[in-house]
C-alpha cells in the first residue's frame, strides 16, 4: 500500500462517520468567525432554540465591515454598525471569545488566526471566507464555507464533506532576489487557471516552498482558493515549529511537546500517491501583475497585454475582451506603461508585518507619484500595526505620502469606505480581482 | 429548506465563464444580516444602470435592456445555464440566496466553484455539471420559451427534443436535497458519534481539549 499525502492524513484524523456514498462526517477544531457570513447563522439557532456545541473552538472578529479611519467615533454608515454590533451581541449571547474593534489584537480574521496559535497544525479550520485556506501554511486542513456550514459548525462541531483529490504543486529551486511569494502563486494560478484546482486539495513542496518563511507561506496559501482549490496546505517543518512556539493559544509545556512531535508527522509520505503533480520553476519567474478581472489574467511584469485574437477559445477570448474593455487597456500595451489611480497595500494576502517591511524598504526616501489620489498602508491586525510602528514603518510609509491605516479587509472587499470609483486603476497586493 | 424534485422550467442563458459571486450579489449588499430579499439585487451590476444600494426600491430602477434577465423572452426563467467555474470569488451564501430568490431552482454549467455548489443545496438550489461539449449545445439550441425538465430523483436533464441528459450528484446531497431536509437534525442524531470522536482524540491531541 503506497504512503499518505499530508491531506490524507488530516482528513482521516478527522472522520467521525462516513456514509455509504464516500461524504464523510468531519470534525471541525477551530471556528473563525466573523461579522458578514454570521449574522444569519446565529438567527438560525436562535429560530430551532439550538445551543453551541464547544463555544470555546470559536473565535470572533469584525474585519470585512469595519472602518479604517477615525475608530474613535464608530461606525457612520448605520448597516455596517448594525452587523458589527450584531456580531458583538450574538458573542455575548452565545459566550464565544470575541476580539472587537477596540480590541489590539483585532484585525483581518486570516491574519490573527495564525498570530495568536488559535490555528494551528494539524487542526481542521474553518470560517464563512473564502480566504480561509491560508491557515493551511502551518499544515493544518483549513477551506471555507457558506452560511448554513456556519450554522452547522456552531451547533455540531462538524461538518458533511466530500473528500478531494491531491494536488501536488512541486516548486523547484529558489525564488530569484526581488521575486515574492505573490508572485509565486500568481504565476501558478496563470499556470492552472482559476478552476485548476477545483475538486483537488493542493499541497504545495519543493526546496522553494521550504525555504519560504510562515508569512510567505501564507500568502502562498491564500490564493489557492482563486487557483479553485478549496484547501492549500504546507508541510510542518522547523520554520512552522519556530512560528507556533510561544504564540498566546500555542500548547504550552508538556503540550507543547507532546503537539511537536504530533506535528512533525504532518508531511506527505514519500511514496505517497497524488491524483496530478505540476513542476514549477521558480528560478525563471519574474514579477507578475494581474491585468484584468480575474486572477487568471496574469503576466510578468516584462510583458505586454495580450491580444484576445490569438486566444483560441471562444469563452476565454469574450473575457479577455471585456477585462481589457472594463480596465480601459489595448492589447499590446507594456504592464509598465499602465497609469494606476490608487495604490493598496493590504489583505490576508499581503498585510503581515514582512509584506509591510518589504514595502518600507522599497518606500524608504522615494515618494508616491504625485498623479496617486490615494496610496493605502492596512495592516493586517492591530498587533502587527504595532509591530510596525515599534519599528518606525509608519514614519517610513507616511513620509513617502502613504495613508497609514486601522486594521481591516479594507479596499479588497470594499464593504467599508475604502473603494475604487468608477474607471479607477488600482495597484492592489490583494488576492481577487473584484 | 424547498424540496426539489421534478422542474420543467424556462431556461434563461447567461454566456459567461467565470461568474463570480460578487458579479451574482455585490459586496454592498452583504452588510444585511438577514437571509431573505436579496432577489430584487442578483447581478445588480449587470442588470440596473445605476448603482444598487441594501434596502433600494427596485421597481424605479433604470434597467439594462440587454442584460438576459430584463429580457421578455425570459421572465420567469427558473434554470440559469451558463459557463465554466460559475459561482467563484468568495463563500458568500448570498449568492445562492440571491439566485433562490429571484426564482431560480436549478443552474446548469460545465463547472462550479467548489464552495458556491455545496451552499446551493443547502438552499434548495440544483446545481448541474454537465459536459463542455453538451452545454455549449444547449446555448445552441436555445430559443424564446425554452424549457428543460430536470428530475432530481432520476438524475436526468430532459429537453424540448426529447434528448436524455445525465448528471451526476452525491447520494447525500440528493436525499436532503428530494426532502428538503434540515442538515443540522440529521447530523444531530449522530451526537454519539461525534461525543465519542471526542474522547478519543482528547487522548490523540490533548491539546486541543485542554480548555
Amino acid at each position: 500500500m503506497s504512503g499518505k499525502t499530508l491531506y490524507d492524513k488530516l482528513w482521516d484524523a478527522h472522520v467521525v462517520d462516513t456514509e455509504t456514498d464516500g461524504s464523510s462526517l468531519i470534525y471541525i477544531d477551530r471556528h473563525l468567525v466573523h461579522e458578514v457570513t454570521s449574522p444569519q447563522a446565529f438567527e438560525g439557532l436562535r429560530l430551532a432554540g439550538r445551543s453551541l456545541w464547544r463555544p470555546e473552538c470559536n473565535l470572533a472578529v469584525a474585519d470585512h465591515n469595519v472602518p479604517t479611519t477615525a475608530r474613535q467615533f464608530g461606525i457612520p454608515d448605520p448597516i455596517a454598525r448594525l452587523q458589527v454590533e450584531t456580531l458583538d451581541n450574538n458573542c455575548i449571547e452565545f459566550g464565544i471569545t470575541e476580539f472587537t474593534m477596540a480590541d489590539p489584537r483585532q484585525g483581518i480574521v486570516h491574519v490573527i488566526g495564525p498570530e495568536q496559535g488559535a490555528t494551528l497544525p494539524g487542526m481542521t479550520v474553518v470560517c464563512g471566507d473564502s480566504h480561509t485556506s491560508t491557515h493551511g501554511a502551518s499544515g493544518a486542513l483549513a477551506f471555507g464555507i457558506g452560511t448554513s456550514e456556519v450554522e452547522h459548525v456552531l451547533a455540531t462541531q462538524c461538518l458533511w464533506q466530500k473528500k478531494a483529490k491531491n494536488l501536488l504543486v512541486r516548486v523547484n529551486n529558489r525564488l530569484p532576489l526581488g521575486v515574492s511569494a505573490k508572485d509565486l502563486v500568481l504565476a501558478i494560478i496563470g499556470h492552472i487557471g482559476t478552476a485548476g484546482g477545483t475538486g483537488y486539495t493542493i499541497e504545495f513542496a519543493g526546496s522553494a516552498i521550504e525555504a519560504l518563511s510562515m508569512e510567505e507561506r501564507m500568502t502562498i496559501c491564500n490564493m489557492a482558493i482563486e487557483a479553485g482549490a478549496r484547501a492549500g496546505l504546507c508541510a510542518v517543518d522547523e520554520v512552522t515549529i519556530n512560528y507556533y512556539q510561544g504564540r498566546p493559544y500555542s500548547p504550552k509545556g508538556k503540550q507543547w511537546e507532546l503537539a511537536v512531535q504530533y506535528w512533525r508527522g504532518l508531511h506527505s509520505d514519500a511514496d505517497a500517491v497524488f491524483d496530478k503533480v505540476i513542476e514549477i520553476d521558480a528560478a525563471c519567474l519574474k514579477p507578475q501583475v494581474t491585468w484584468g478581472t480575474s486572477p487568471e489574467l496574469v503576466i510578468a511584469i516584462d510583458e505586454t497585454i495580450p491580444d484576445p485574437n490569438a486566444e483560441s477559445d471562444n469563452t476565454k477570448r469574450q473575457s479577455m475582451v471585456r477585462a481589457l474593455d472594463y480596465m480601459g487597456l489595448n492589447a499590446g500595451q507594456a504592464l509598465t506603461d499602465i497609469v494606476v489611480d490608487k495604490v493598496f497595500i493590504g489583505s490576508c494576502t499581503n498585510s503581515r508585518i514582512e509584506d509591510l517591511r518589504a514595502a518600507a524598504q522599497v518606500a524608504k526616501g522615494r515618494k508616491v507619484a504625485e498623479n496617486i489620489k490615494v496610496a493605502l498602508i492596512v495592516p493586517g491586525s492591530g498587533l502587527v500595526k504595532q509591530q510596525a510602528e515599534a519599528e518606525g514603518l509608519d514614519e517610513v510609509f507616511r513620509a513617502a505620502g502613504f495613508e497609514w491605516r486601522e486594521p481591516g479587509c479594507s479596499m479588497c472587499l470594499a464593504m467599508n469606505a475604502d473603494r475604487l470609483a468608477e474607471g479607477e486603476r488600482c495597484a492592489s497586493t490583494s488576492n481577487r480581482k473584484f | 429548506m424547498q424540496a426539489f424534485t421534478v422542474l420543467n422550467g424556462l431556461v434563461a442563458p447567461l454566456d459567461r465563464a467565470n461568474v463570480d459571486t460578487d458579479a451574482i450579489i455585490p459586496k454592498q449588499f452583504l452588510k444585511s444580516i438577514k437571509r431573505s430579499g436579496f432577489g430584487p439585487f442578483l447581478f445588480d451590476e449587470w442588470r440596473y444602470l445605476d448603482r444598487g444600494e441594501p434596502d433600494m426600491e427596485c421597481s424605479g430602477r433604470p434597467v439594462n435592456p440587454q442584460f438576459v434577465l430584463n429580457q421578455p423572452d425570459y421572465q420567469g426563467a427558473e434554470v440559469l445555464l451558463t459557463r465554466e467555474n460559475f459561482g467563484c470569488g468568495s463563500s458568500r451564501e448570498h449568492a445562492p440566496w440571491a439566485l433562490a430568490d429571484y426564482g431560480f431552482r436549478a443552474i446548469i454549467a460545465p463547472s462550479f466553484a467548489d464552495i458556491f455548489y455545496n451552499n446551493c443545496f443547502k438552499n434548495g438550489l440544483l446545481p448541474i455539471c454537465l459536459e463542455a461539449t453538451v452545454v455549449s449545445q444547449l446555448f445552441a439550441e436555445l430559443t424564446a420559451g425554452y424549457r428543460l425538465i430536470i428530475d432530481l430523483a432520476a438524475q436526468t436533464v430532459t429537453t424540448p427534443q426529447g434528448r436524455v441528459l445525465a448528471f451526476e450528484v452525491d447520494a447525500n446531497r440528493k436525499y436532503r436535497l428530494l426532502n428538503g431536509l434540515d442538515d443540522i437534525g440529521l447530523t444531530l442524531q449522530c451526537a454519539d458519534k461525534i461525543r465519542a470522536y471526542e474522547r478519543q482524540q482528547a487522548n490523540k491531541t490533548p491539546w486541543l481539549f485542554m480548555s
